[in-house]
């Protein structure tokens, strides 16, 4: 007999940048401890999962994160009136920072989380990341924070071309030259403000890990892959699970190290020398979250038993060759039902 | 020289590392030679082995079992190469 429970997520943008948020709760679904009621909360009318019954069974528009937590906490107890929400999985990085500041008040209304600290938040954070590299010993590629155009001439001798121009949460393009890192700059300031992150360039494979840390120091689940097929926009379309001992070994340390709370997904560069880099740390479970559940871990599964308060056992292995492939699918709806979600918010 | 211990060879001769996630596709020959290096085999073994089973010299099979392996490390398949 499975427990059942009414979690709601957000992330149901299942496009060709997607979110976290279907895998998520394609996983939930699949799980055999619980009978998973699934909640949406979707910032726009057109996100895929709305429309996706068989996996959510409801969706509420929700206030984007601009608009302040004042307005998303109303609008979440309208939401937590009608639908009782036991647990909520936000999967945006844009987002993270509203929901774990409104963490305690969710709580109030009963909600749980899984989200690290904000102070675990912010010191993984892209601008904090050489820091982040010297307090935990771990190798991370220069990087520095910058706020004018002005400072893209005074880059180098400090780094060398070719590096990235990252933006604060999405985007990240490789500029060889002063006028590349300009054009770059402008577009990331335009669409997500600043600042603007440059990072020396570090040449290797990219390798990701995906992991879950119970916030006392314990891996409660990791998955390393390799993306095989990637999009223009730079998110895998294929990947590949692998068995490198030193990944693990490098996300038990940082999980240890920093206590983390919640899902997270280490981005790496292995090197020829075979050393790895750290070059991101994603504060949330990534959109490749279903291969770690093909590979034998359901990580979903377990940060919601960890969020209602339920004993979990670490997972101590994973099928390593497991391969996801993505793929797109044309659903067909009528205009009665946008309509539905576009005048009452709700679907 | 031995090939690393957790690479997967099968009988198709479809290799597949695990620790980098490549896969590689070798002929019935190479997939022999690779087996072979795998359990550790001599060359001299190596050199008898493909000369009873092909009409070929030993030093034509010493010279391409050179070339295989140093092919083999710059993929990083070798077990010195590997630090996992």
């Amino acid at each position: 007999m499975r427990t059942k429970i009414t979690v709601a997520v957000t992330g149901l943008n299942n496009t060709d940048n997607p979110g976290p948020g279907i895998p998520v709760i394609r996983s939930l679904k699949e799980s055999d401890f619980f009978e998973v009621r699934v909640i949406g909360l979707a910032y726009e009318n057109l996100e895929p999962g709305i429309y996706m019954k068989d996996l959510v069974d409801k969706t509420y528009q929700i206030p984007y994160p601009t608009a302040g937590t004042e307005a998303l906490i109303s609008r979440l107890e309208y939401v937590n009136s009608v639908e009782n929400i036991q647990v909520l999985i936000p999967n945006f990085d844009a987002e993270l920072y509203s929901f774990m500041k409104s963490a305690e008040k969710l709580d109030e209304m009963g909600i749980k989380t899984w989200l690290p600290t904000l102070e675990q938040f912010e010191e993984r954070h892209k601008v904090n990341l050489s820091d982040f590299g010297k307090k935990y010993d771990v190798k991370v590629p220069e990087s520095k924070a910058i706020f004018s155009a002005g400072e893209i001439y005074s880059l180098t001798p400090e780094f060398k071309y070719p590096f990235l121009v990252k933006g604060k949460f999405y985007d990240a393009y490789l500029a060889y030259n002063p006028e590349q890192v300009k054009m770059h700059f402008d577009k990331i300031i335009s669409k997500w403000g600043g600042p603007v992150i440059i990072q020396q360039f570090v040449h290797g494979t990219e390798v990701n890990v995906i992991a879950l840390g119970d916030g006392r120091g314990t891996t409660v689940g990791a998955v390393p892959m390799r993306k095989q097929y990637i999009t223009d926009k730079g998110k895998a379309w294929g990947g590949i699970t692998l068995d490198d001992k030193r990944m693990l070994a490098l996300t038990h340390k940082i999980i240890n190290a920093t206590k983390w709370k919640g899902g997270m997904e280490l981005e790496l560069i292995k090197t020829h020398n075979n050393e790895l880099y750290l070059i991101e740390i994603n504060p949330r479970i990534p959109a490749w979250v279903y291969l770690a559940v093909g590979a034998g871990q359901n990580l979903p599964e377990a940060l919601v038993k960890l969020a209602l308060g339920y004993e979990v056992t670490p997972f101590d292995k994973y099928d390593v060759g497991k391969m996801f492939i993505r793929y797109s699918w044309d659903m067909i709806t009528d205009i009665q039902t946008f309509e539905r979600l576009s005048t009452f918010g709700e679907l | 020289m031995k090939v690393r211990e957790n690479l997967a060879i099968s009988d198709t001769g479809f290799v597949f590392d695990p620790t980098s996630g490549d896969s590689f596709s070798l002929n019935p020959i190479a997939t022999d030679l690779m087996n072979l290096l795998k359990n550790s085999t001599s060359m001299e073994d190596i050199k008898f082995y493909f000369v009873n089973k092909y009409e070929v010299s030993e030093s034509t099979v010493e010279k391409d079992v050179i070339d295989f392996i140093s092919v083999l490390k710059q993929h990083g398949l070798t077990e010195s190469e590997d630090e996992n």
